[in-house]
């Protein structure tokens, strides 16, 4: 036994550690791609029905402001549980790191869809129209002005997304979905092993800073507004 | 051919309906360069985003070359569009792409080729003076530079028709110059129809036909820039074109204002020439013929327009009632425009 020591690391199995890191990033990357895709075309819904005349698009962009609204206030955990019919019947199981999907995601696309909202309100409203005086139909619009323009903000919204997702995958570990956040709840906290959950911790840690870190990056490399 | 007929656009707010730009009615030839002078809030800018769309008119109809832009609508009018090229006050440039991406966004828009795409955008960059600076990002220019780029991007897809709204306002005097010049220049060699936006009766003066001068939505004058500038009719036109062709007029009004003081028996005048007026020897025959007279000249200044030469010169005159009627009338004789200030 360790008797609580932290640092008892002969008592680490360290390809469980490593496996468990790997299924927590697999589960970050992969709900990340499908959240960044949601996000944008949710934000895109929100943003081009706002301030709209037009009485079916007012009731669409309620409808969608309401539902991002309330999946965001759902707290993750309960969120797990009142998905897990769902995640069953898409799945096939509620156990292990693809089960986590879906309340990842569903959690995660709500909050990013309103960064992408704001990011696309923060562009200069002349830009749009100068685009528009050129003859721009309104796709071209999307990818040539909306999408370009905005860049650095909907990067750097999907770090901050990416990191709070690290969060909630080890908060899906800790009710079997597998990564860090499981292997610290069964092999750390139950198995009384600190050593284990300082592990845990530090690697959390490092995965955190190395997202924030190409974050931060690819937003320097593309931002041109000042140089 | 631009024709604005019986314009009217009515916005409709929380505080009940403001009429933007009321009835107007408008004739811009091919290959001039028509400005449109008025404070803000003239209904200025209404009016010119109806020329392409970008709002519609609540009544009336507007024709391009015989095409009623009004009626159109979806890809025809994106199409139209494209032949309408725009710059801005604040240049409204894509500040993630390059000087020369950014040129190429109208012909990317227009479905052009990718070689064309470059050669064309290459061709403008040189044409509007950048050359060398095509990879340059807009956050990496001058505000002057900046409007090149805008101009450089309206001319991409060839116009019929450049549209300025209030390009220069956000520039220096000496930047202002030169983005006038440069569409002075690309109207020349393009023979491109102009309508310049602004509140500078600087930048009408200086590269403009024609003018309209729009208060609260209408027009309330127009007519060739000489002819605005000698005579204008309404008080508004007055002092546009009294800060222009005299922006020291408020200096020259202390001035009339002291020598009325000191020389209460002298008659002050003030002499308007046009075009070649200026150049003959006007003041000195009326000096030879009246030797009585004792003339001294208080201020006076001559600017450039498109169509010729003004001239405003006051003088102070003091003599003899006989001499002094017989100089007025001389000067009635060559057509000067003369008006008594003071009289004792």
């Amino acid at each position: 036994m360790t008797n609580g020591s932290y640092f008892a690391f002969h008592t680490v199995d360290w390809n469980n550690m490593g496996a468990a890191t790997w299924e927590t990033i697999w589960m970050t990357v992969v709900s990340m791609i499908a959240v960044a895709i949601l996000g944008v075309l949710l934000g895109l819904l929100l943003f081009e029905t706002t301030g709209s005349q037009n009485v079916g698009v007012k009731v669409l962009n309620w409808v969608v402001s309401f539902l991002v609204n309330v999946f965001r206030s759902v707290p993750f955990i309960i969120l797990i549980m009142l998905l897990l019919p769902i995640t069953k019947n898409l799945v096939g199981t509620i156990i292990g790191p693809t089960a986590a999907l879906p309340s990842l995601i569903v959690s995660a696309a709500p909050f990013y869809a309103r960064m992408v909202e704001l990011a696309f309100h923060e562009i200069d409203r002349g830009v749009i129209e100068a685009a528009e005086s050129m003859g721009a139909s309104s796709w071209q619009i999307v990818y040539k002005v909306l999408l370009p323009e905005s860049m650095p903000a909907l990067v750097s919204g999907a770090t901050v997304t990416t990191i709070s997702l690290i969060g909630y995958t080890a908060m899906a570990g800790a009710i079997g979905a597998g990564g860090l956040g499981n292997l610290a709840y069964i092999d750390g906290f139950q198995a009384s092993n600190n050593t284990i959950v300082l592990v845990a911790t530090v690697i959390i840690v490092i995965v955190v800073f190395a997202f924030q870190f190409i974050g931060d990056f690819l937003v320097r490399r593309i931002d041109k507004r000042t140089l | 051919m631009i024709e604005f007929k019986n314009v009217t656009k009515t916005f409709t707010t929380k505080d009940g309906d403001v009429t933007a730009v009321s009835d107007v009615n408008l004739n811009i030839d091919d290959g001039e360069i028509y400005g449109i002078v008025g404070y803000s809030g003239a209904g200025k800018s209404t009016l010119t985003r109806m020329l392409n769309g970008l709002e519609t008119p609540t009544s009336g109809e507007i024709d391009i070359n015989g095409d009623p832009i009004t009626a159109l609508s979806g890809p025809e009018l994106r199409k139209k569009r494209q032949k309408i090229g725009m710059i801005f006050q604040h240049f409204n440039l894509l500040w993630s792409r390059t000087v020369i991406q950014n040129i190429m966004f109208p012909l990317e828009v227009a479905g052009v080729s990718r070689s064309d795409r470059k050669k064309k955008a290459q061709h403008l960059v040189d044409l509007v003076g950048l050359t060398g600076r095509e990879h340059s990002y807009p956050s990496e220019l001058s505000g002057g530079q900046k409007q090149r780029v805008g101009v450089a991007r309206a001319l991409a897809n060839d116009p019929e028709i450049l549209i300025s709204d209030e390009a220069t306002s956000a520039l220096d005097p000496q930047t202002t110059d030169e983005v006038l010049d440069l569409l002075l220049e690309i109207n020349k060699k393009m023979n491109l129809s102009i309508v310049l936006i602004t509140h500078e009766m600087h930048a009408i003066r200086k590269i403009c036909d024609h003018v309209a001068v729009m208060d609260d939505g209408k027009v309330v004058e127009q007519g060739t820039v000489f002819n605005v500038f000698r005579n204008p009719k309404k008080q508004i036109t007055k002092r546009f074109v009294s800060e222009e062709v005299d922006p020291a007029l408020t200096d020259t009004n202390s001035i009339v204002e002291d020598l009325i003081k000191s020389y209460p028996d002298g008659t002050i005048v003030q002499l308007v020439f046009h075009g070649d007026q200026a150049k003959l020897p006007i003041v000195s025959e009326m000096i030879h013929k009246f030797p009585k007279l004792e003339v001294s000249i208080i201020e006076g200044s001559i600017h450039q327009t498109q169509e010729g030469s003004i001239g405003s010169l006051y003088l102070q005159i003091n003599g003899d009632k006989e001499s002094l009627d017989g100089a007025l009338d001389l000067l009635k004789k060559m057509h000067v425009e003369t008006e008594v200030i003071h009289h004792d």
